[in-house]
């Protein structure tokens, strides 16, 4: 996989392996999930309790950190508060196996990026690491976002295609400029229903796919190359080169 | 918990303990004063009398001499009526008066003695007693003048003896009053907790007794009885709900189970990439079922009552609006919104987005004409008085009226066929997230179709 060419700097977006920490106490599970994430490619620590998993994230040279809500020793909320609280802004996935509403915003208010409850299909938890773990990469001041022949002004909200400008409504460019964020990594249907629209429950309906497949009429009209790809089983993904 | 049956540990009897206390320190109190005022009185009566004819007979003697003193001591001595004298000389020789000699006790000048004296000739004499003082006069002479006060102390001591039995009587009256008056309610309280323990057994149709006094205890049993049947009435709506979720768990594990074996016997594996696949599709239902589950129990615990937010739920409609349009315009169907900003209440954003999300696409599945014809769907926000009235009507084939309250219920799902996906877990979250909001569900025939009309309370700053 390989990463978005969205800012021009020379060391980013050749290398896509990450190196990511994984604080999980349930070995089973722990097991799946490192044999998964080597498979993809990444190179895998593993913690089995609070404690140790904070020292390992502290060593600072993990991409992303993988924290389960609940860990012996200590808290997985207390692991990322403390990490927080040593300055380190390493992206961090909660997985819980609590899905309240109250629980996420909780996890999210003690500094952690994504949540995502248990049981997870393991397609959702690769796109949501690999979305984390290229969110670095990304200037959100910079004013223009680009993929391919695509372009994004977000100062004018304008969109582009081989120079030629095409209409979006307000909520297919906020698709739009998601999907283009993340280009070159998987942006499953729960991601898009999060970011894009807000909403934290499932729908049990392909509403997002309609949205998606009319973005795409509108983004592929007229050219030969197809930009945005169902990936099936996973979701979609905006190319990026 | 050992539960100590003694009456004198209840409260009824501590109450009458209590009052029986302080009711026997008031009647001794007034019985103390009584006693003061009579027995008292006539005591110090006598005394003064005494001390005054002291006085007298003193001047005498200082007027007139011993040869005076003497005659008026005779004289008074002879037609005494209970009037006791005596006056003796410097040697101790008894001069006048009807005592024979000074009382043993008489061994100081002033003083008053309690004495015993003989009325009457033998052999009807008796013992009285008689009360005196004494005071040495000039030049050797003693004179005693006292009275009998048998009478008096009879009447004393009848007094005493009828303020004695009067605390005591109450003491033990009352005593026994507090004893019956208490076993008679820690019998009905013994009552009371032995139907608790029976219902604490396993026992939920047991109710507490009322023994049809419509006083406090029977006010008490009856609440409690009330509560009890709201109790077995949501123990029989969970047993329903657990039997209801094993069994519509237990179909697509059956079903699983039933394709997992079969695709082994195949030993293909193609034929066990599809179960598998099958299989984690099945795995997704019965999550998506379970988190419905969930979010029902969250939104009926109302626990999140306290996390809602005052938000225009104009926003929220249009969003979610906005995210089933394409979806409907795609089947052919339409989705039209009619609403206004202002639409302001108390609630939680994600909840309500999913009683919306709920509604349209149930009304996009039952909301066809025809199998071919694809469903029109109005949504209309409104707000009347003090209420905010969110609707969402099809034209499909409705809701029959019996089966209006009944199609809330968990697992409720009317389309017997089972053709349309869903877990019938829709309609129940709608409810109970109205619950969670103060608000109303109400189902209505939108001829032809369903028309369901949310009621919510409007927020304003004042509530």
């Amino acid at each position: 996989m390989q990463h978005a060419e969205l800012t021009s700097g020379p060391e980013q977006g050749t290398e896509s392996s990450m190196r990511i920490l994984v604080i999980e106490d349930d070995r089973e599970a722990a097991s799946w999930l490192v044999k998964g994430l080597r498979e993809s490619g990444h190179i895998v620590d593993l913690a089995t309790e609070g404690l140790q998993g904070l020292t390992m994230a502290l060593e600072g040279v993990h991409d992303v950190c993988i924290i389960d809500r609940m860990l012996p020793l200590m808290d997985g909320l207390t692991v990322i508060q403390k990490m927080r609280s040593s300055d380190l802004k390493t992206p961090v996935l909660i997985l819980s196996a609590l899905s309240d509403v109250d629980e996420r915003v909780k996890g999210l208010r003690a500094g952690g990026d994504d949540y995502l409850a248990k049981p997870y299909a393991f397609a959702e938890l690769l796109a949501r690491v690999e979305g984390l773990g290229s969110r670095k990469l990304l200037d959100p001041k910079d004013a223009k976002l680009k993929a391919l022949d695509l372009e994004i002004d977000l100062m004018s909200r304008t969109v582009t295609r081989g120079g030629k400008p095409i209409v979006l409504q307000p909520r297919e460019f906020k698709l739009l400029e998601y999907l283009v964020r993340n280009a070159g990594h998987i942006v499953t249907r729960t991601m898009l229903l999060e970011n894009v629209w807000d909403y934290h429950f499932d729908p049990q309906t392909n509403v997002i796919d309609v949205h998606v497949s009319r973005l795409r009429g509108k983004l592929d009209k007229g050219f030969a190359e197809p930009l945005l790809q169902t990936v099936r089983g996973a979701g979609y993904m905006i190319r990026a080169r | 918990m050992p539960v100590n049956n003694s009456i004198f540990q209840t409260s009824t009897f501590r109450l009458a303990a209590i009052y029986l206390l302080v009711f026997a320190a008031s009647a001794a109190g007034i019985l103390g004063y009584v006693y003061y005022t009579t027995v008292g009185l006539l005591e110090r009566q006598t005394e003064d009398t005494i001390h005054a004819e002291i006085l007298g007979l003193a001047d005498q003697y200082r007027l007139l001499g011993v040869a005076g003193l003497v005659d008026t001591v005779q004289r008074r001595s002879r037609d005494a009526g209970g009037a006791i004298y005596l006056l003796e000389g410097p040697n101790q020789a008894r001069i006048a008066g009807n005592l024979d000699a000074m009382p043993p006790g008489v061994t100081q000048n002033q003083i008053w003695i309690d004495f015993p004296i003989t009325v009457g000739q033998e052999p009807v004499a008796v013992q009285h007693t008689a009360r005196g003082f004494q005071v040495e006069l000039a030049n050797g002479y003693d004179l005693l003048v006292g009275r009998d006060v048998n009478e008096l102390r009879q009447f004393r001591d009848v007094i005493r003896e009828a303020i004695f039995w009067a605390v005591g009587m109450s003491l033990v009256v009352g005593l026994g009053g507090g004893y019956f008056m208490s076993r008679n309610f820690l019998r009905r309280v013994d009552a009371i907790t032995g139907a608790t323990r029976l219902i604490m057994a396993g026992d939920l149709s047991g109710r507490m007794p009322v023994s049809g006094a419509n006083d406090e205890l029977d006010r008490l049993s009856g609440s409690l009885n009330d509560m009890l049947s709201q109790i077995e009435r949501l123990m029989d709506g969970m047993k329903e709900v657990s039997s209801n979720v094993a069994h519509d768990l237990k179909t697509p594990l059956t079903r699983m189970r039933a394709r997992i074996e079969d695709a082994l016997r195949q030993d293909n594996a193609l034929e066990y990439k599809t179960a598998l696949d099958q299989t984690i599709e099945e795995c997704d239902k019965l999550l998506r079922t379970f988190n419905a589950l969930l979010s029902i129990a969250q939104a009926e615990s109302g626990q999140m009552r306290q996390g809602l937010q005052p938000l225009d739920l104009f926003d929220t409609l249009r969003d979610v609006v906005e995210l089933y349009e394409p979806l409907a315009d795609e089947a052919g169907g339409s989705l039209k919104l009619e609403a206004r900003p202002g639409l302001r209440v108390r609630g939680d954003r994600q909840l309500l987005a999913q009683v919306l999300n709920n509604l349209i696409d149930n009304a996009m599945k039952y909301g066809q004409t025809s199998a071919d014809k694809p469903a029109d769907i109005e949504v209309i926000g409104r707000v009347d008085a003090q209420t905010v009235i969110i609707e969402v009507a099809d034209h499909g084939i409705g809701v029959n009226l019996e089966d209006r309250e009944r199609v809330l219920g968990r697992f409720v799902r009317l389309d017997e066929s089972r053709s349309k996906p869903g877990n019938g877990l829709g309609l129940s979250l709608v409810a109970s997230v109205m619950t969670l909001h103060s608000g109303q569900i109400q189902l209505e025939n939108n001829r032809p179709g369903l028309r369901v009309i949310l009621r919510l309370p409007l927020y304003t700053e004042a509530s």
